[in-house]
């Protein structure tokens, strides 16, 4: 039915665009049409290919051919061989790093095999709201391997040897966490599933949630055979509704087809689960106290031990997992310990899902394995930086986590890694920033979520977090000093080792990740009362180079305080002490006489 | 969602029976896969196209469900045999909304930005013609396949 029968693709993202994509796809629609070509051959500028370095890009298809670095005049070439003799060009096929031998099929590509979706595996693949087609993908197949042919103990070390260690941040066996669940007895224990993602920039949770809600209930009832647990429980914020709507729907359907409920594939298991509304507190993502609001007390922490294992639910053992650590287990019980094992790091295994936002040019979601480093995630999946700025921080790990600089670019994305480098992996928000970023800015930002989200039950969080903040917010000001600086780091210190829980124990990580990473940028507010990246309001200060002012009054005419004075045809001039740092001034000159300094 | 009630072909519409034992999933699983062959095939496979649209939250929210009531309503009224389901993010939050079109034969393809004019000539050009459009977005990643 189709008319063409091949397609030239042509990378349009922004760094192949730079490198004159858009001359590749001039000049070869010029050779098709000389050619007389134009009617079977489509030239097509698609989105970004993520494979920017070695862009421009042309992927030919049907055959996957996948041409790199090419420059407008191969279009020619790319015509006449390819496309007329059915030749491929192979000095602009992709040449393996390794073996140095060209890869002519993109599927072949190892830059192909850098984004792997375990956990996404059915998102955007299946309708979530059908259970047929998340069993034609192999769905609650895991449950009927576990429930038929193994032993509670053998599902906890396949757990355990896989080294799948908790999504929700802290890190945590999975597989450990299981067997001190199973091993407390008490006539009734649970499964908690923490669906109360509170990370700003993070989504992963929402998206599998609302795209393959039947892994979380298919894990959850692995978990409960494995523990000894017949109740499921879902703690998941009322602020996602359309979550909510799936898992509810999944949950019938699965009730309908026997896959909850009694007697599952007539073994004697039972296993439901039922949904718990969370108000939206970032501190009920904290398993003891998502476990008291889910009890219908304050959503405040307590200290562990008890840890949840012993007396969780209803004083009952219970095992809280994250959404993300759920959706892998069904592919680790089907594919192996020794599978999931052999991807990751030494000691992270497996994949992880992070949500990519802030400057960057390809805010998406995506999966990659562990050890992948910041830079091919940010400049070879993500795109790149927006717009062509520089590159200057990476956030990980929300407000709890720490912000990386360029020097961390090549380290390799893993629990311990993020760690040593000062940060943290948390849920797997990464907010990207670049050069006009301010340092002490973003600081002050996350630590006013944190302030916010505290749920006031502990000194160190309650008071210590509202001191930094207001620390940063004088730092900000102009009205900071040298040993202001001293006292964020030892507040920052004292409140991670003091706070209660790890709400607390983690909200200065990013000051003191920041500081550690651009104290310059620090000082410069504080002693030269200067912001670098030109974002503090306070520390900025406008100025009419003479040089350029011809005196055309315009500026004085739009300042809205009249803090500009000057006559007619002379250099005019801006009172610093009246000025409110609007801009209005610089937008209006048309000599560019106006500058920040 | 009410959305089940508009796919076409909606499976689960049949009377739902137990699954009682794993032979049961097995045999089922067997079923819905030469199941999911059978409603393509038996409408004539050369004409069946399969749209997809990626309705999470945020799909929603930057107008999926226009576009998948859009090519609900275009497909039917253009009389192009289709199938058109709702599927959960794809991840490419920077291109809502998108859209996966599998034609006959042919490997899928995904594009993003799909407003309603964008919709009109995804239908226009490349279902009915195999031409392609702007919005296109290169899949660059791996699924693993759960086969024991």
């Amino acid at each position: 039915m189709s008319k063409y029968s091949m397609h030239l693709l042509v990378c349009g993202g922004t760094g192949c665009h730079a490198s004159e994509s858009d001359a590749i796809v001039c000049n070869l629609r010029d050779e098709l049409e000389a050619k007389g070509l134009m009617d079977s051959v489509q030239v097509i500028m698609t989105g970004c290919f993520g494979f920017c370095e070695k862009g421009p890009i042309v992927k030919v298809m049907p055959d996957n051919t996948f041409y790199v670095q090419v420059k407008p005049e191969d279009a020619q070439t790319i015509v006449e061989e390819h496309v007329i003799k059915g030749r491929k060009v192979t000095r602009l096929l992709y040449k393996d790093p390794v073996t140095k031998e060209s890869v002519s099929d993109s599927k072949h590509m190892g830059f192909f095999k850098k984004q792997l979706r375990i956990v996404l595996r059915n998102c955007g693949f299946i309708n979530p709201e059908n259970i047929d087609e998340y069993i034609a993908r192999d769905g609650y197949q895991a449950l009927g391997k576990v429930l038929m042919e193994m032993t509670p103990e053998q599902v906890i070390k396949e757990v355990k040897d896989s080294g799948q260690r908790g999504r929700g941040g802290a890190g945590f066996s999975t597989g450990l966490k299981w067997e001190l669940a199973r091993k407390n007895q008490s006539d009734e224990k649970y499964v908690v599933c923490n669906a109360d993602e509170g990370d700003p920039g993070a989504f992963m949770d929402r998206s599998v949630l609302e795209g393959d809600p039947h892994s979380v209930l298919e894990a959850m009832a692995i978990c409960g055979f494995s523990i000894g647990a017949s109740n499921g429980l879902i703690y998941i914020r009322a602020e996602y509704p359309l979550a909510i709507e799936r898992l509810k729907i999944a949950i019938n359907q699965a009730r309908e087809y026997g896959l909850l409920g009694n007697n599952i594939f007539g073994t004697g298991f039972n296993f439901d689960i039922k949904l718990r509304y969370g108000a939206g507190a970032f501190v009920c993502g904290e398993e003891t106290a998502l476990i008291h609001s889910m009890e219908g007390l304050r959503g405040e922490p307590t200290v562990k031990p008890p840890f949840p294992a012993e007396a969780g639910y209803l004083g009952k053992p219970t095992n809280v997992n994250n959404v993300e650590t759920f959706a892998a287990i069904p592919a680790i019980i089907l594919k192996g310990a020794k599978w999931f094992s052999s991807i990751g790091t030494e000691k992270s295994k497996g994949t992880k899902v992070f949500a990519l936002a802030g400057k960057i040019n390809n805010v998406g979601l995506i999966e990659v394995p562990m050890g992948t480093t910041l830079r091919e995630v940010i400049f070879e999946i993500g795109g790149g930086i927006r717009n062509g700025k520089k590159f200057k921080g990476i956030q990980t790990g929300g407000p709890s986590g720490g912000c990386l600089s360029e020097k961390h670019l090549d380290t390799p994305i893993d629990f311990d890694n993020l760690i040593a480098a000062g940060s943290i992996m948390g849920s797997g928000a990464m907010i990207v920033l670049d050069e006009d970023d301010c340092m002490v800015s973003m600081a002050k930002f996350f630590l006013e979520f944190t302030v916010e989200e505290s749920c006031g039950k502990c000194a160190p969080c309650r008071i210590g977090n509202k001191r930094l903040h207001e620390l940063l917010g004088q730092i900000c000001e102009g009205k900071g000093t040298l040993a202001d600086l001293d006292r964020l780091k030892n507040m920052s210190v004292v409140i991670k080792d003091t706070a209660l829980c790890g709400l607390g124990q983690t909200s200065p990580n990013p000051v003191l990740s920041m500081m550690d990473n651009y104290y310059d940028e620090y000082v410069a507010h504080v002693t030269n009362k200067k912001c670098p990246a030109g974002q503090c309001k306070s520390l900025m200060e406008y100025i009419i180079n003479p040089d350029n002012c011809v005196g055309c009054t315009a500026c004085a005419r739009v300042c809205p305080v009249n803090a500009i004075t000057g006559e007619r045809k002379e250099v005019h001039l801006i009172n610093p002490a009246i000025c409110i740092k609007c801009g209005a001034c610089m937008e209006k000159c048309k000599f560019d006489a106006i500058f920040i300094s | 969602m009410g959305n089940a009630k508009k796919q076409k072909l909606n499976l689960t519409d049949k009377s739902m029976s137990k699954i009682t034992s794993l032979a049961d999933l097995k045999k089922k699983r067997e079923e819905l896969k030469s199941g999911l062959d059978i409603r393509t095939k038996a409408l004539d496979p050369e004409n069946i196209v399969q749209v997809k649209v990626a309705m999470a939250t945020c799909g929603i929210a930057s107008g999926a469900k226009t576009v998948m009531e859009f090519f609900l309503e275009q497909l039917d009224r253009r009389n192009i045999a289709a199938v058109v389901t709702q599927t959960g993010c794809m991840g490419y939050c920077y291109a809502e909304p998108t859209i996966e079109v599998k034609l006959p034969g042919q490997d899928p393809v995904v594009f993003g930005f799909v407003d309603l004019k964008r919709a009109d000539q995804i239908i226009e050009k490349y279902i009915k013609t195999g031409e392609l459009v702007d919005g296109i977005i290169p899949v660059n990643y791996q699924i693993i396949d759960l086969k024991e």
